[in-house]
């Protein structure tokens, strides 16, 4: 596990760490923990979703094919909100924009149900003011995921 | 990858003693259960009680697991947490997969 910073401005999570599924797993559970009762826990499980699908897709296509590099996950808890921003500096997305996320079909027979491809289609659901950026060698995705209404701080 | 599988009546009931189903196992997971499930009933119940946190590789991973038993076996699933059963209805498996409040048989009894 890299660098955890606990920036003056409001960052309540700061983790740089290795592009691998295991580093990504000690990350989400390191923000889960850190981010603890502060938002409530129905949010947090789902904040933890968004968060690994999106962590998923930098190790599986951002940095397939070439020797894995850092991410940098930062989570800031917004009025009503949770503001994310995740950096990586693997490719870019094709097209230099995000897939259109469609919910993979689920009235097929079983032989053709897809095993994947919900990703970004679950992000898409959970989150508000989702945008992709390439700056230099960096992808930059940033998304807000809204809080449930009076439940922030509930257990 | 912890799995546990045990017959109850004709089915057999397999218990994922892991918190959760992520990116990080899902191929251990689907080797496991092919070991686990294969040459086995018509009935295969994978109990998710303990599992509080599926990705779409989980997922992904479960689902090929339903698809590598059939036509021989049925994949059903017991005691999905909350946070997983979210996430098996926003992606519409729940509509794939026959679901139950709990695995029958083993220790963990409901309201225990």
């Amino acid at each position: 596990m890299g660098a955890d910073r606990h920036a003056a401005d409001g960052s309540i999570v700061d983790l740089r760490f290795h592009a691998d599924p295991f580093a990504v797993r000690e990350a989400l559970c390191t923000a889960m923990s850190r981010l603890g009762t502060d938002i409530g826990s129905d949010d947090a499980d789902m904040l933890q979703l968004v968060l690994a699908e999106a962590l998923n897709n930098i190790v599986e296509h951002a940095y397939a094919g070439r020797p894995a590099g850092d991410v940098r996950m930062i989570v800031r808890r917004d009025r009503g909100s949770v503001a994310c921003l995740i950096e990586d500096e693997g490719r870019e997305m094709p097209g230099l924009r995000l897939p259109a996320g469609l919910m993979p079909d689920a009235d097929v027979p079983h032989c053709e149900l897809a095993e994947g491809g919900w990703g970004w289609a679950l992000i898409r659901d959970l989150t508000t003011s989702l945008t992709y950026e390439r700056a230099g060698n960096l992808n930059r995705l940033a998304f807000r995921m809204p809080l449930a209404p009076g439940r922030a701080g509930e257990t | 990858m912890n799995l546990s599988a045990e017959s109850v009546g004709a089915a057999r009931v397999i218990r994922v003693n892991e918190d959760r189903i992520d990116a990080a196992i899902a191929i251990q997971f689907k080797d496991r259960m092919r070991e686990l499930a294969q040459d086995g009933p018509a009935r295969i119940i994978l109990d998710l009680a303990q599992v509080n946190f599926v990705d779409s590789s989980g997922l992904g991973a479960i689902v090929a697991v339903l698809k590598f038993l059939a036509p021989a076996s049925r994949l059903e699933l017991a005691g999905l947490t909350p946070t997983v059963g979210k996430v098996f209805h926003m992606t519409r498996m729940d509509t794939v997969f026959a679901i139950h409040p709990h695995a029958p048989g083993g220790e963990e009894q409901f309201g225990g």
